[in-house]
């Protein structure tokens, strides 16, 4: 529980924002896709499938009104045929006609007329007391007397209710004769009236003047304009339907699914708003965005929560492996200190050895009663002064080893190199005699600092510098340590003249675990310590070697960067001057 | 081993008292010492002279070459470590020089296989430094005679 409460650093918060925008981004995408792409598809589909569905609708009905129409018209015509226009005047006569019509055809003939070339009607019969009407001037006797059959658009006339008249010329007696029937407006309005679909699905006729020939369930004043091109779109493409779908006037997005009636006289509309004709696409989508929205909740959610989850489980492991590191570093510190240790133990017996002998020839002298004369006194007095020195020798290697015993932390700070190599180079002088090697060190001096541990630093020299000896320890040789300064880096070098490293083993030099030396003498995690340890830095450990020339480790850190612009600038007024 | 066979409960005044007297009115035993510890050599030298040890004092690996080349020793002590040549090659030339003579080594703590490589190239003993000079003086003398044994049974054969 502890753990989670832990604020993660920046780079694991990163990690963790790029995991979920990657998790997110790879689940999203395909879901994206196919939502999208599904949701077209379909819409297309059922666009198409309304579509032919209303167009076949109109299609229907378009030819049941025409049918309606001509058979009227027939009936007329063969009513026409029939009259004997010489009894015209007979009231009785249309009568029976009417009679006869309404008994056959329902109540869809509302009266029935006969007017003359004048325009005086003859004969009427029906529920209007039109008889003796006189339509000269109507229009629809106008044109009428024009042609040899005719129906009117719908008008009000002299009863003052809507109908329109089916009408037959007959020429007889050198007159010309109509017989006019009134079609029942709401007989034939309930044609209209019974297509409806949906909340808003309806239909309606229209005249070229953009009348209506029926009364629409909705009122509304149609545009003249658009109907004109529904006319003439028709008429042009010589479709039987035209579909559209646009706003109408009151910006409501519509179907407008149109035929010509009546030859082209009348134009029967359909209309439904789209929302409603599309209500199933509508909710399928709904559905399908509520389900992306519950998915994509649910995969930022998991995204999330995973990404995290395994970012702390990265977070734990690399803490993990750093405390591994460190005491693998740690170990390989004892190492090199245990070999360092062998040489100050050498170097120091020796001092040991010689204040012991001093004191026991003080003792030799004391036995033999030797100290009366001036000689004797003297030869106490170099002892004595010898056992000083000696001690003093001793307390300086104490000395060297306690300076460097005391860098123990790993703690980061800014110094500079020379010295820290000074003193390793000093601590392993003993060791270098004994294996005659002789130590060279070539320093620039005022060098910048580096920023690192010194503890690590004394680790990576004195591995290179074991190595080295422990290369030259059977030829003896030469080992020569540099630091100089380059472009911003300290760039140091720890050459020796030794055996060298054959190419085979070169490439896995910095391994871990990798050692030439025997089983038991060598770890072989030395370099791929000082390797560790000098790229945690920022810098570069290379290796250069050559058999029987010998062998060149090449590191390179960074300097510290004001100290080195500093320095820069100092070396610059130097050269100017 | 013979370093615990030489402790002595009396301690190491006793000892000495012992080394000196022991060896009154003897011929002195000639011994070559090289170490490339000045002090060290020039010390013990002047010890050794009191417990009848005269010593020639060698700096380093060449010059007790050179020094055997001139003259015979009835013992050597030799310091493995030194500055200018590797012990145990000293060891193989002196014993080529002389093979009769023998040679004690001395060693830093801790260098004990090189002690071992040297008993196998012919060292008669090695000690561990620091060392006691108690122990050094009995090593010598216990060389001495045993030289000298081997040298009489080397020789009885040829007289019987």
């Amino acid at each position: 529980m502890n753990r989670k409460t832990i604020p993660l650093s920046p780079y694991y918060r990163s990690l963790t924002r790029n995991m979920v925008l990657l998790v997110i981004m790879i689940s999203f995408t395909p879901m994206l896709l196919v939502t999208v792409i599904t949701l077209d598809r379909f819409s297309a589909s059922h666009h198409e499938k309304v579509y032919a569905h209303l167009g076949e609708l109109v299609l229907k009905h378009k030819q049941n009104i025409d049918s309606f129409l001509v058979e009227k018209l027939q009936n007329i015509r063969f009513l026409a045929d029939t009259i004997d226009f010489d009894q015209c005047g007979h009231q009785n006569m249309i009568e029976g006609h009417l009679a006869r019509l309404q008994r056959a055809y329902g109540p869809v003939f509302v009266d029935l007329g006969v007017v003359n070339e004048q325009g005086q009607q003859v004969a009427y019969t029906g529920p209007f007391r039109l008889e003796e009407a006189l339509y000269s001037d109507a229009d629809w006797f106008k044109r009428a007397i024009e042609s040899r059959y005719f129906t009117s658009d719908v008008f009000l006339g002299l009863r003052g209710a809507p109908h329109f008249i089916i009408s037959a010329r007959k020429t007889c007696q050198d007159q010309k004769w109509i017989i006019r029937a009134t079609i029942d407006f709401v007989e034939f309005n309930r044609l209209v009236e019974k297509i409806r679909i949906g909340k808003t699905g309806f239909a309606y006729i229209l005249n070229r003047e953009g009348r209506f020939q029926t009364k629409p369930i909705f009122d509304f004043t149609p545009d003249l304009d658009i109907y004109n091109r529904y006319f003439s779109t028709l008429e042009r493409m010589g479709k039987e339907v035209e579909i559209q779908e646009r706003l109408d006037s009151y910006g409501v997005r519509s179907i407008y699914v149109s035929a010509l009636l009546k030859g082209g006289d009348w134009l029967l509309v359909y209309k439904q708003a789209s929302s409603d004709a599309f209500s199933d696409l509508r909710n399928a989508q709904t559905i399908a965005i509520v389900f992306f929205l519950l998915g994509g909740v649910a995969i930022v959610a998991m995204a999330i929560w995973m990404s995290g989850k395994m970012v702390r489980r990265i977070a734990t492991s690399d803490q993990e492996k750093e405390i591994m590191n460190e005491q693998v570093i740690e170990t390989g510190k004892l190492a090199s200190v245990g070999e360092l240790a062998a040489g100050i133990a050498h170097e120091i017996n020796n001092p040991v050895a010689i204040m012991v002998e001093e004191a026991g020839w003080l003792q030799d002298l004391m036995e033999d009663g030797a100290y009366k004369s001036d000689a004797d006194i003297k030869e106490f007095e170099r002892a004595l002064d010898q056992i000083r020195t000696q001690g003093k020798r001793c307390k300086e290697i104490t000395h060297k080893l306690l300076s460097f015993a005391r860098k123990t932390d790993s703690r980061i700070e800014d110094f500079e190199v020379g010295h820290l190599i000074e003193e390793l180079v000093a601590l392993s002088a003993q060791r270098a005699k004994y294996s005659n090697v002789e130590l060279i060190t070539r320093l620039e001096p005022k060098l910048p600092a580096i920023s690192a541990s010194q503890s690590e630093l004394q680790q990576v020299f004195l591995n290179l510098i074991n190595n080295a000896l422990d290369a030259m320890d059977k030829t003896g040789g030469t080992l020569e340590i540099s630091a100089k300064q380059e472009e911003g880096q300290i760039v140091i070098d720890v050459s020796d003249n030794g055996p060298g490293i054959p190419r085979a083993n070169l490439a896995r030099i910095f391994d871990p675990f990798f050692t030439t030396k025997p089983v038991g003498s060598g770890t072989g995690l030395g370099l791929s310590i000082c390797y560790g340890i000098i790229h945690k830095m920022g810098g570069e450990i290379t290796v250069k070697s050559t058999v029987d020339v010998g062998t060149t480790f090449g590191i390179r850190v960074p300097a510290k960067t004001d100290e080195a612009v500093e320095n820069k600038a100092v070396s610059a007024t130097d050269t100017c001057n | 081993m013979p370093a615990s066979r030489r402790s002595h409960p009396d301690g190491p005044e006793k000892e000495m008292d012992r080394s000196r007297q022991e060896s009154q009115g003897k011929p002195p035993i000639r011994l070559l010492l090289v170490d490339d510890e000045k002090g060290f050599v020039e010390v013990l030298a002047k010890r050794l002279a009191k417990r009848n040890i005269l010593t020639t004092q060698a700096f380093s690996g060449t010059e007790g070459i050179q020094l055997l080349r001139r003259s015979d020793f009835d013992v050597a002590v030799l310091d493995l470590k030194l500055g200018d040549m590797d012990g145990i090659e000293i060891l193989k030339i002196f014993k080529k020089m002389d093979p009769e003579m023998p040679v004690i080594m001395l060693t830093g703590h801790g260098s004990e296989t090189a002690s071992i490589e040297g008993m196998r190239y012919g060292a008669f003993d090695y000690l561990t430094k620091p060392h006691e000079l108690a122990e050094l003086v009995d090593k010598i003398n216990e060389a001495v005679r045993h030289r000298k044994r081997t040298e009489d049974t080397d020789e009885t054969p040829s007289r019987g």
